[in-house]
C-alpha cells in the first residue's frame, strides 16, 4: 500500500471516529432535552426548565464540536478521497446534500433561536425551537447512512459514462442496509446520551446536590436507556445478519467462520488465526447457535472464507474482536440499566452508592461500543470503498506525502486542543450543576450564578 | 427539460448558494475581524456575540449546503476543486474550527489567558477565512494551473498578485459588512467604534473592489462572456454602484440601506465571477481545453433532476424560517443585558 494511501485512510479513520466521538451524545443528548422542554410546557414546573438548561448547556458545547468535526468529513470526501468521489459521486453526492438542506439548517437554526431566545420565548416557543433541534439531528443521521449504506449494498445504480450513475433513487432511499443501520445508530445514540445524563447525575447523587434535580434527570436518563439498550440486541442482531447476508466477507469476519458450514456452532471463547485460516481456540461451544444467529435456521448455510479470495477478505482479528466487544458492552448496559432500574423502584438509587459510582465509571464504556460497531461496518468492508465495486486503493486523491502528512499533523494537533477543551469545559459546567435561580413576581425566571 | 438545461439552472444554483453563504457570513467574518478593536470588556463582546449568535451557525450551513450542492451536481468539479486546493481547503477548515470554538468557547472560563486566547482564535480565524476564500475564488476567475495530466499548481502558485487582490476584496468587503452589522444590531460605545471603522473601511472596500475591476479586464478573460452579450454588463455596473451607494449612505449614516447595499455588492460581485466563469467551473489558465465545463461534470439527468426537486422545495423553506428568526431577535442589543455565550 503506498504512503500516500495508508496516511490517507488513516486521516479518515481519525476523522471519522473523533467526529463520532460527539454526534452520539448531540442525538442521544437532544430528545432527553426535547421532553424535558415539553414537561416544562405541559407542567410549567420550573424545575423542567432548569433541567432544559443545564442539560443544553452541556448539549452546546457537545454541539459545536460536532459541527466542526463534520465539516472536515464533508471536506475530506473530496480532498482525499476524490477519485471515489468522481466515481461514486453522481449517487453519493445528493444524500449529503439534503443532509445539509433538511437537517443541518434545520439543527443549526433552531440552535441558535434556543440558545439565545431561551430566555425570551414562551416555553412552547422553546419547545418547539428544541424538537427541531431533535428533529434535524436525528435526520441528518438518516441522510449520512443512507449515503453509507450504499457504500455497503450499492443499490439503484448503473455504470455510465465511466462512473456509477443514479439509475433508481427510490432504491437508495429505501435501501434496507442504510434503514438497519440508521435504527441501531440512532438507538444506540440514545444509550450515549443515557448514560451521559445517567453519570452526570450519579456525579451529584453521590454527593447529595441538587437531589431533586438529578434523581429526576437519572430517571430520564434510565428509561431512555432502559428501551433503548433492551431494544439494541434485538435491532443490531437484524442489522448484523442483513450485513452478513449481503456482504458474505464481513459475514464471515464477524465470527470468524473460515470453513462454509451448515448447522455452524457458536464458540463464546474464540481465537481466530487468519494467518492460518482457522481458529486457534474455539472454547463453551454451543452447537449451532452460529447458524441460527447467521440465518434463523439452527441449520441454515453460512458461508465461511474458503468461498472468498484472499484479496477480498477485512482483517479478521479488528472486525472479529471489535464486534464481540461491542457485543459485550451491549449486554452489560443491558443488565446495567435493568438493575438501575429495579433500584429506582425499590427507592433505593440514593443509597446504592456502588450503583451509582458503576454508572459513573461506565459513561466512556458506550462511546467505545458505539465506535467499535463503526470499525465493524467499515473495516468490514474492506478492502471495498464500495463493496464490490470499488476498492479504497483506488479511490484516494493524487495528491502528494507531503500534503497528507502536514493534513494529517495539523488534524491531530487541532483536534487535541480541541478534544482537551471540550472535556475541561464539560466536567467543569457538569460539576458546576444547574445554576440557581429565583422566580420572579413575572413569572420569569431569573438567573443567579 | 433536458440535461443540459437542468445543468445550467443548477450551475445558476450552485453559484447562488455560495453566493449567498457569502453574503450571510460576511457580516459574521467582519464582526469576527473587527472584535477585538470594538468591543473593550466583556460586556461589549457579549454585546458582539449576540449580535452574530443566533444566526451565524445557521450561515456556515450555506457553506455546506454549497459544498454538498457541488458534490451533489457536479461530482468532478467537487473532486478536483477540493483535491487540486488540497492545502487551502484544509487551511479554511482549519480556520473554521476555531471560528467556532473562539466565538462560542471564549466566555466558558474565566481565566484570561483562555479568554484571550479564544478570542484571537475567533479574530484571527475570521481573517483567514476571508483571505483565503477570496485568494480561492480570484484563483476560480483567474484560472487554475490545469495541464494535460492534472493539477501543476501549489499553494504558493495560488497567491500571486490577483489572487491576493480577491483575498483583500473579501476581506475589506465582510470588514464593512460586519462594522455595518454590528451598528444594526448593538447599541453603545461598540456601534459607536462601528461606525468610526465602517466610514475609512468602506472608502478601502469600494477602492479594492474597483482596482480588482480592472485587474480581472486586464490579467483574466473572465469578462470575455460579457464582451459577448452586452446585456451582462449590468450586473458589474450593479456591483460597482452599489459599492458606490454603500459608500454614500455610510457616510450618511443611513446605515440599514448601506448594509443592504453591501450584501448587494458582494451578490453581484459573486454573480460576476460567475457569469463570467461560464461555462466552465475549473477553468485552466494554462489552456482552455484542460478546463472543466459544467457539462462534462454535471451529474446524470435523473440526480439533477430530483436534486432540483429538492432544492425548490427546501430552499424556499429554510430561507422562510431563518428569515422568521431574524424576526425573532430584531431588538438592539444593549451593553446592560447582553449575556453572549456563557
Amino acid at each position: 500500500m503506498s504512503d500516500v494511501l495508508l496516511l490517507s485512510r488513516f486521516q479518515f479513520a481519525i476523522t471519522v471516529f473523533y467526529h463520532f466521538l460527539f454526534v452520539p451524545l448531540t442525538i442521544g443528548l437532544i430528545v432527553l432535552i426535547a421532553w424535558m422542554e415539553t414537561q416544562h410546557v405541559r407542567t410549567k414546573n420550573p424545575l423542567y426548565r432548569q433541567m432544559a438548561d443545564f442539560w443544553g448547556k452541556l448539549f452546546a458545547i457537545n454541539f459545536v464540536l460536532g459541527v466542526v468535526t463534520g465539516i472536515t468529513m464533508e471536506f475530506q470526501f473530496g480532498t482525499n478521497w476524490s477519485e471515489y468521489s468522481k466515481y461514486m459521486g453522481d449517487i453519493f453526492g445528493s444524500p449529503l446534500a439534503i443532509e445539509a438542506l433538511v437537517a443541518f439548517f434545520l439543527e443549526s437554526t433552531f440552535m441558535g433561536i434556543w440558545l439565545f431566545g431561551k430566555d425570551k420565548i414562551s416555553p412552547k416557543l422553546r419547545a418547539f425551537s428544541i424538537w427541531m433541534v431533535a428533529l434535524g439531528t436525528n435526520i441528518s443521521a438518516l441522510w449520512i447512512i443512507t449515503a453509507n449504506g450504499f457504500m455497503q449494498n450499492p443499490v439503484g445504480y448503473i455504470e455510465r459514462n465511466g462512473r456509477i450513475e443514479l439509475q433508481n433513487f427510490w432504491e437508495v432511499v429505501t435501501n434496507p442496509y442504510a434503514w438497519h443501520m440508521f435504527v441501531h445508530t440512532v438507538v444506540s445514540c440514545y444509550i450515549v446520551g443515557a448514560f451521559f445524563v445517567m453519570a452526570v447525575s450519579a456525579w451529584h447523587l453521590l454527593r447529595k446536590q441538587h437531589v431533586e434535580f438529578f434523581k429526576k434527570s437519572f430517571k430520564y436518563g434510565l428509561i431512555l436507556g432502559l428501551i433503548a439498550a433492551t431494544a439494541t440486541p434485538f435491532i443490531g442482531h437484524k442489522s448484523a445478519s442483513f450485513a452478513a447476508k449481503m456482504q458474505p466477507a464481513k459475514g464471515a469476519a464477524l465470527e470468524a467462520v473460515w470453513e462454509t458450514k451448515e448447522s455452524l456452532p457458536f464458540h463464546i471463547i474464540q481465537i481466530p488465526d487468519p494467518e492460518n485460516e482457522r481458529n486457534i481456540v474455539e472454547f463453551l461451544t454451543i452447537p449451532k447457535l452460529g447458524s441460527y444467529f447467521y440465518t434463523h435456521s439452527f441449520d441454515g448455510k453460512v458461508v465461511g472464507f474458503d468461498q472468498i479470495p484472499k484479496d477480498e477478505r477485512p482483517n479478521v482479528n479488528i472486525v472479529f474482536y471489535s464486534f464481540r466487544l461491542m457485543v459485550a458492552l451491549g449486554l452489560y448496559f443491558v443488565a446495567l440499566f435493568w438493575y438501575g432500574f429495579y433500584l429506582y423502584r425499590k427507592n433505593k438509587l440514593l443509597e446504592s452508592r456502588r450503583f451509582l459510582k458503576l454508572v459513573m465509571y461506565s459513561v466512556l464504556l458506550p462511546y467505545v461500543a458505539i465506535n467499535a460497531g463503526w470499525v465493524v461496518a467499515e473495516v468490514g468492508r474492506q478492502p471495498w470503498t464500495v463493496y464490490g465495486l470499488m476498492r479504497t486503493a483506488e479511490a484516494v486523491s493524487p495528491i502528494s506525502l507531503s500534503q497528507i502528512i502536514f493534513s494529517l499533523v495539523s488534524l491531530v494537533l487541532f483536534y487535541t486542543i480541541l478534544l482537551i477543551a471540550d472535556v475541561y469545559l464539560m466536567l467543569k459546567y457538569a460539576k458546576k450543576g444547574p445554576y440557581t435561580s429565583t422566580a420572579t413576581k413575572g413569572g420569569e425566571v431569573q438567573h443567579v450564578s | 427539460m433536458s440535461h443540459e438545461t437542468v445543468a445550467i439552472i443548477w450551475f445558476g444554483l450552485w453559484g447562488l448558494i455560495w453566493t449567498v453563504y457569502f453574503v450571510l457570513d460576511g457580516y459574521t467574518l467582519g464582526t469576527g475581524m473587527l472584535f477585538p478593536f470594538l468591543a473593550k470588556n466583556r460586556q461589549e463582546r457579549n454585546q458582539l456575540q449576540e449580535a452574530v449568535g443566533p444566526f451565524w451557525g445557521g450561515n456556515e450551513v450555506w457553506l455546506i449546503t454549497a459544498g454538498g450542492a457541488t458534490f451533489a451536481a457536479f461530482p468532478a468539479v467537487y473532486a478536483d476543486l477540493f483535491s487540486f486546493l488540497y492545502t487551502p481547503m484544509m487551511l479554511i477548515l482549519f480556520a473554521l474550527f476555531f471560528r467556532a470554538a473562539g466565538l462560542e468557547f471564549m466566555h466558558k472560563d474565566d481565566s484570561p489567558i483562555w479568554q484571550k486566547s479564544w478570542k484571537w482564535a475567533f479574530t484571527i480565524s475570521s481573517f483567514a477565512l476571508a483571505l483565503l476564500f477570496g485568494v480561492a475564488f480570484a484563483n476560480l476567475f483567474y484560472g487554475l494551473k490545469i495541464g494535460p495530466s492534472g493539477y501543476e499548481g501549489t499553494f504558493f502558485s495560488l497567491l500571486h498578485p490577483y489572487g491576493l487582490l480577491g483575498g483583500l476584496v473579501f476581506m475589506s468587503l465582510f470588514i464593512v459588512s460586519g462594522a455595518l452589522w454590528v451598528m444594526l444590531k448593538t447599541v453603545g460605545e461598540v456601534a459607536e467604534r462601528a461606525y468610526t471603522v465602517a466610514r475609512p473601511s468602506a472608502v478601502v472596500a469600494v477602492v479594492t473592489l474597483s482596482i480588482f475591476f480592472v485587474a480581472t479586464s486586464n490579467r483574466t478573460s473572465l469578462l470575455n462572456n460579457f464582451t459577448k452579450f452586452p446585456i451582462l454588463w449590468i450586473i458589474p455596473a450593479l456591483a460597482f454602484v452599489c459599492a458606490l451607494l454603500m459608500l454614500l449612505f455610510v457616510w450618511q449614516k443611513r446605515i440599514g440601506l448601506a448594509f443592504t447595499n453591501i450584501c448587494l455588492t458582494i451578490f453581484t460581485l459573486m454573480a460576476t465571477g460567475f457569469i463570467g466563469m461560464f461555462p466552465n467551473m475549473l477553468p485552466s489558465r494554462i489552456n482552455d481545453e484542460y478546463s472543466t465545463t459544467l457539462f462534462e461534470a454535471a451529474g446524470s439527468e435523473l440526480n439533477l433532476k430530483i436534486m432540483l426537486g429538492v432544492a425548490i422545495v427546501m430552499v424556499p423553506i429554510v430561507v422562510g424560517y431563518q428569515l422568521w428568526s431574524y424576526k425573532l431577535f430584531k431588538e438592539k442589543i444593549t451593553k446592560e443585558t447582553a449575556k453572549g455565550y456563557q
